[in-house]
């Protein structure tokens, strides 16, 4: 018995020191953005500071244009996600009831691709149509992101879920789409969540398609923050205090979803861009 | 883990295909067409598009023309391409090998069990959900050789100053290093899965045999969960040889060309100076290179699974 518990106490505090580097780190984060420069720039280094920097988090809304960027972010992420569950969530269906292996394998490829070699032709694409300066173009190429997470989590739920309460319903007379609607939707809702929150998070993270297509209306979030790096005097107290507002929403996000992801990475372990 | 519901759904498609008598299925293809209408626009046209101007000369703001596989040709002779080449082959089996290591470490303590398992889990898989770019920038801070809090910790065990990202022969190991701390999450779920997957007898009698840890670990564990580390190589070759944001917003390839890895240089290509031909011909060479370094480790992994049921 006590063996056991030592052993618990043991492992405890294996996984503590595992976890370390992840709790340093984003203490030190949250200290960079509460200091003002002076203490920013002390040698050796100040962990809590004697005067609190608030005026940080309030600078980077009025100097930076956050709250348009923020709202970029959400309309961009917002869109991309919902259009990727309603398009997604039948085809992942679909492709599951078909075994249609080939369509799976697309969606693999796609998944493997480098977001870049999308980025050129439909840059190209967008500057063509004369869509550059809107949210559009963001919205699109974030699909890029969105659709195969979600087809590829719910191909594997669906393909999870037994097939004998529809097949019982079209042989009393349901047509395909309200077998689909009413009987096998309802118990796919754990693996909606799973697609939704991780469709999320792939995209507010996206960076690499905003830097090309986003101008100074259009920016997303970690391209602002990006920004504020590389046109104005580098102060880092403003600038940890806007990497912490971009990255917050998805820290929470992962708190309280935390199985949800779990279930989804290791299932699918599917990551865009 | 892809491969292995491919095998089942093979399977029942045969048996049904042989057993079952033919009976009015249902129609599912309405169900896929809008997303492959959406897949065909987003990602199959740039493909094709991206294909078709690899064979062109092409810079924004001027005529293209046909020049057939010259761009590919200037790629074979381009010296930077091959450093780039170089500098994505070191960076990503640093950044598989380290989290392997690391994540396989944290995955056998996770799978023990102890108070706040569930929460310290939470907190562990929190890097590779934050946003890049937001991550990049506290660690540019961090690494930073006057005021960096890094150098300050290395001065505190009597190790001297750093340059880190700023030195060309250290910037790609710290790179990497912040590559580690964002991604072994994910080789320790996918570990952790495996493990759970692992059933207790062989231990009970390895036990009784007196096995100590490191030989119960050698001989039971490693082969039982080896599948599920090639799943995790796999994975995380394929991420760590695209990785971009974390590389770009910490140094752009730099200082000089000395981090600069094949998606740097394609973006460069592109977007810095407007070359679309070449930056497509490039593209099309790294997509292969991609595929390729797939199927290499996935018959890998088909043969060790094989060989590993031989074992049993």
């Amino acid at each position: 018995m006590t063996y056991r518990v030592w052993n618990r106490i043991g492992l405890f505090f294996a996984a503590f020191i595992m976890i370390s580097p992840v709790i340093l780190f984003f203490i030190w984060m949250i200290s960079l953005s509460l200091k003002f420069e002076i203490d920013n720039g002390a040698y050796p280094p100040i962990l809590i500071p004697e005067r609190v920097a608030w005026s940080n988090y309030a600078k980077v809304f009025e100097e930076n244009n956050f709250l348009l960027y923020f709202w970029n972010s959400v309309l961009v992420t917002g869109a991309a996600t919902l259009l990727a569950l309603i398009i997604g969530v039948p085809a992942g269906y679909g492709i599951a009831r078909l075994k249609a292996e080939r369509a799976a394998m697309v969606i693999m490829i796609a998944r493997m691709t480098p977001g870049l070699s999308f980025l050129i032709p439909l840059f190209l694409l967008f500057q063509w149509m004369n869509l550059l300066g809107t949210l559009l173009p963001q919205i699109i190429i974030h699909l890029v992101v969105t659709v195969p997470i979600v087809v590829w989590i719910m191909i594997g739920y669906f393909e999870t879920t037994p097939k004998e309460l529809e097949e019982a319903a079209s042989i009393d007379g349901a047509t395909s789409w309200q077998v689909f609607r009413l009987v096998a939707l309802p118990i796919a809702k754990p693996g909606i969540v799973v697609a939704f929150i991780l469709a999320v998070i792939f995209s507010w993270n996206n960076f690499v398609f905003g830097i090309v297509l986003a101008s100074r209306e259009t920016r997303t979030l970690p391209v602002a923050v990006y920004n504020m790096l590389s046109f104005e005097q580098v102060s880092w107290g403003p600038l940890a205090a806007a990497a912490l507002i971009v990255t917050l929403p998805v820290l929470v996000l992962t708190m309280f979803a935390q199985k949800q992801i779990v279930a989804g990475l290791t299932a699918g372990a599917v990551k865009g861009g | 883990m892809a491969s292995v519901t491919v095998d089942t759904t093979a399977a029942d498609a045969v048996t049904e295909k042989g057993v079952k008598p033919p009976r009015l299925a249902p129609n599912y293809w309405p169900f896929v067409v809008p997303a492959l209408v959406v897949i065909g626009a987003v990602i199959v046209f740039p493909w094709v598009f991206t294909l078709w101007m690899s064979v062109n000369s092409w810079t924004l703001g001027q005529e293209q023309t046909f020049i057939g596989l010259d761009n590919y040709v200037r790629l074979a002779g381009d010296m930077r391409f091959w450093e780039s080449m170089w500098h994505t082959a070191i960076y990503t089996v640093l950044s598989v090998v380290a989290p392997l290591f690391l994540g396989t470490l944290a995955a056998l303590v996770f799978d023990g069990q102890f108070p706040l398992r569930g929460f310290l889990r939470g907190v562990f898989v929190m890097p590779m959900m934050a946003t890049p770019v937001a991550i990049a920038l506290v660690w540019t801070m961090m690494f930073h050789p006057q005021l960096g809090v890094l150098n300050y910790l290395l001065s505190l065990v009597g190790i001297g100053a750093q340059e880190w990202i700023y030195n060309q022969s250290t910037v790609i190991p710290s790179l990497v290093l912040v590559e580690t701390w964002q991604w072994t999450p994910l080789i320790m779920l996918i570990v952790l899965g495996g493990l759970a997957a692992v059933p207790r007898e062989p231990y009970e009698s390895a036990e009784i045999d007196g096995a100590n840890a490191w030989q119960k670990f050698r001989y039971l564990t490693l082969p039982m969960i080896a599948p599920f580390l090639m799943i995790a190589v796999i994975i995380r070759s394929i991420d760590a040889v695209k990785s971009f944001d974390i590389i770009y917003a910490m140094t752009q390839g730099g200082p000089g060309t000395a981090s600069e890895t094949i998606n740097i240089y394609l973006y460069n290509t592109a977007f810095a100076y407007y070359d679309i031909g070449y930056g497509s011909a490039m593209a099309v060479v790294f997509f292969v290179v991609i595929v390729a370094l797939s199927f290499v480790l996935m018959m890998v992994r088909a043969r060790t699974n094989w060989s590993d049921m031989e074992d049993r």
